[in-house]
């Protein structure tokens, strides 16, 4: 009878006078504003799918579209931060280009030939990539002293940063490309040898869907710990089924995907495997930079919801004057805040750089535009105070939805930003509305 | 009050400029254990500004600050909670978009033992708190934005008393209420005060305080034009304080009194 504490709560008195759908959310506490982003991917996905004849929703560009969406989604859930404390930041495009170029210079150039590791030795990714992101922190800590301790806008320092990094970018090989990456960097990228193949991936999606189950049970013993209303039993397992469901099925669209033909072949060869009558089935799994991206929203939500920094980032966004009256350094959060951002856009950057096989001075072009609007789309207010980081991840997937749908329709490029700057627009005027009525 | 016994605050020769503005001006107020002080004065008189310097919201220019008979170094709000000062602001101060719980705690969070954020413990105490102050209140889960300004109010003074405040500063406390949430701030003040608290309460009304305070304490243009045991004086007489700066025979003239020329 413990689990009919719920029925105490004296709003429950009401819950009778709710429809049936506003009942479930009640009951399940989803937030509502999520589910109709979801719901919009849904449409567009499917959308696109009868448009392109059926080519959308297939394990293949599904599985692009992970891999596509995951360095903005990383940025994103940064940016969720950054725009939480009322600010912007324009260079994560630019910073991500510049620690994008270090990285390939370091691979490249600085490793090999003048600390003379020999090429594709196991170290080189893993020193290339603790450089990147030790850029990335102090161009991070740099832009965020200024705007926390030094009182400079962080639309002016960031739209600074939008030209210096760029030009910096440049500077570093006077504008050469450097390729090819190191081999074991290259993984980042993805690609056939950069996921993790189909056992890992059951494995990875059981771990994951354990992970939900422990959490739902902790999050119930803690609330009944001190006697609060509980969720009904039902919308528990209703929960925790849809969650491992939706777990499961990525994982077997992603096994769904196999290896080319000729990487089969390559691969067959080199380890001697007779590739049977029919062709030789090989998944490509969850993709690396997938991997990562869903490590980092992990992360970046434990940060935002789980500790005092998290909580301090939200009530300075809420009102800034009370958080510091409360006592919170606010200049020390903001710029920690800005060092985030900052690692985050050398992460993107491995992935993107690790992508192209390259480095370019180009990269990262626009990013602060789409990393900006996922995080809008994705339910964060420019106002400042709310925002979620997995709502930031659905919004990136949501724009890269729409950008590779119309490269699958064969939209012209012009047409493609009228379409993704209109449905930015649109986005949000859709959240005002639902802001005004709730 | 006896004036052997140290004062539990005493503020002396206290000023701060802002611009060429001196908006508190070589002013000294003090306050005892259990006692109630109002500071009153039109709008712009200085009162808040004096006593943000008290919560640290403020750095002085000038004076020093006595807690228990000690010069205390407040220079941020953080320093004067280590002193057990704690504020109800005129603004409330509380952050909109996160619940009452996340607001009582703001600054001084529970954490878990893996250094973690414990909302479930903080929601308990935020309950026990809550539940003393405004018994009807239930709305832990939604965003203080959403609450009305009675329950804003009570969730910005349960937040001050949940710390064991020692000192206790209500700017306006009743500026949004209506009559029967005024009452009932009277009579949580008079509870504060049984337990030995002591309390400066700043209005621009005479009349909401009076009857609660024990000494009045009138400023105007950042000056302190005198103090005075609500016994000595009457209303009248404390209105022409605050209107004309004239000081009545009942209270202690500071430097602010009208200069009554022989």
């Amino acid at each position: 009878m413990t689990d009919m504490t719920s029925n105490a709560s004296p709003d429950r008195a009401r819950a009778s006078e709710l429809g049936p759908i506003q009942r479930f959310l009640k009951a399940t506490e989803i937030d509502p504003r999520m589910l109709g982003m979801l719901g919009a991917l849904l449409v567009i996905w499917i959308g696109l799918h009868i448009m392109s004849g059926g080519l959308f929703l297939t394990p293949r560009n599904l599985w692009n579209l992970s891999v596509q969406s995951s360095s903005v989604a990383i940025m994103a859930t940064g940016m969720v931060l950054v725009i939480v404390m009322r600010n912007i930041d324009l260079s994560v495009g630019s910073v991500e280009g510049v620690v994008g170029m270090l990285m390939g210079f370091a691979q490249v150039h600085f490793l090999v030939r003048m600390m003379g590791l020999p090429l594709g030795d196991p170290w080189i990714w893993i020193i290339a990539l603790a450089i990147g992101v030790a850029v990335g922190l102090l161009i991070g800590a740099l832009q965020g002293f200024i705007i926390a301790y030094l009182d400079v806008p962080a639309f002016i320092v960031t739209l600074g940063g939008l030209l210096i990094w760029r030009g910096a970018a440049w500077w570093i090989t006077s504008g050469q490309t450097i390729a090819p990456l190191d081999t074991t960097f290259q993984l980042m990228g993805g690609g056939p040898r950069g996921s993790i193949g189909a056992t890992w991936s059951w494995v990875v999606g059981i771990v994951a869907c354990l992970a939900v189950a422990l959490m739902l049970i902790n999050g119930r013993r803690q609330r009944k710990r001190f006697k609060f209303p509980l969720r009904p039993i039902w919308a528990e397992a209703f929960i925790g089924t849809v969650i491992g469901v939706f777990i499961l099925g990525a994982v077997w669209i992603a096994n769904s995907y196999p290896w080319p033909v000729g990487i089969v072949r390559r691969y067959a060869e080199e380890n001697g495997i007779a590739i049977p009558e029919g062709g030789l089935f090989i998944a490509h799994g969850i993709a690396i930079p997938v991997l990562m991206a869903v490590a980092v929203g992990i992360v970046m939500t434990f940060i935002a919801t789980r500790t005092r920094f998290g909580r301090y980032v939200f009530a300075i966004g809420g009102n800034p004057e009370a958080a510091n009256l409360a006592g919170i350094n606010t200049r020390w959060i903001t710029m920690k805040v800005f060092m985030i951002m900052g690692v985050l856009a050398a992460i993107s950057a491995a992935i993107s750089s690790a992508r192209l096989n390259s480095s370019t001075n180009s990269l990262g072009t626009l990013d602060e535009l789409l990393v900006i609007a996922a995080a809008v789309i994705g339910g964060t207010s420019l106002a400042g105070g709310s925002g979620t980081i997995a709502g930031a991840m659905l919004g990136a997937l949501l724009m890269q939805s729409l950008q590779s749908g119309m490269v699958l329709l064969g939209v012209d490029s012009p047409l493609q930003s009228i379409v993704v700057g209109a449905v930015l627009v649109v986005a949000v005027w859709l959240d005002t509305i639902y802001r005004k009525r709730v | 009050m006896e004036a052997t016994r140290t004062p539990l605050v005493d503020m002396r020769n206290i000023s701060i400029a802002f611009g060429g503005i001196r908006a508190v001006d070589d002013a000294s107020v003090d306050l005892h254990t259990g006692e109630v002080v109002a500071l009153l004065g039109h709008n712009g008189a200085g009162k808040s500004t004096l006593i943000k310097i008290l919560s640290g919201a403020y750095k002085r220019d000038a004076g020093t600050i006595m807690v228990s008979g000690e010069e205390a170094a407040i220079s941020n709000p953080r320093d004067a909670k280590k002193y057990g000062i704690e504020t109800i602001y005129q603004t409330l101060a509380l952050a909109d978009n996160v619940d009452a719980a996340a607001n009582l705690f703001l600054g001084r969070e529970l954490r878990t033992g893996w250094g973690t954020l414990d909302d479930v413990a903080m929601e308990a105490e935020a309950r026990k708190v809550m539940g003393r102050l405004n018994p009807r209140f239930q709305r832990f889960k939604e965003p203080v934005l959403k609450l009305s300004g009675g329950q804003r109010q009570s969730v910005a003074i349960a937040r001050a008393i949940l710390f064991n405040a020692r000192i206790l500063i209500m700017d306006e406390p009743t500026a949004a209420l209506g009559p029967q949430e005024t009452a009932q701030v009277g009579e949580l003040v008079k509870q504060l005060k049984a337990d030995g608290i002591g309390i400066f309460l700043i209005s621009h009304d005479i009349h909401d305080v009076f009857d609660l305070a024990d000494r009045v304490c009138v400023m105007k243009n950042g000056q302190v034009v005198g103090t005075a045991r609500t016994s000595d004086v009457t209303k009248d007489e404390v209105l022409g304080m605050i209107i004309l700066g004239k000081c009545p025979s009942g209270a202690i003239p500071g430097p602010g009194a009208l200069k009554v020329a022989a």
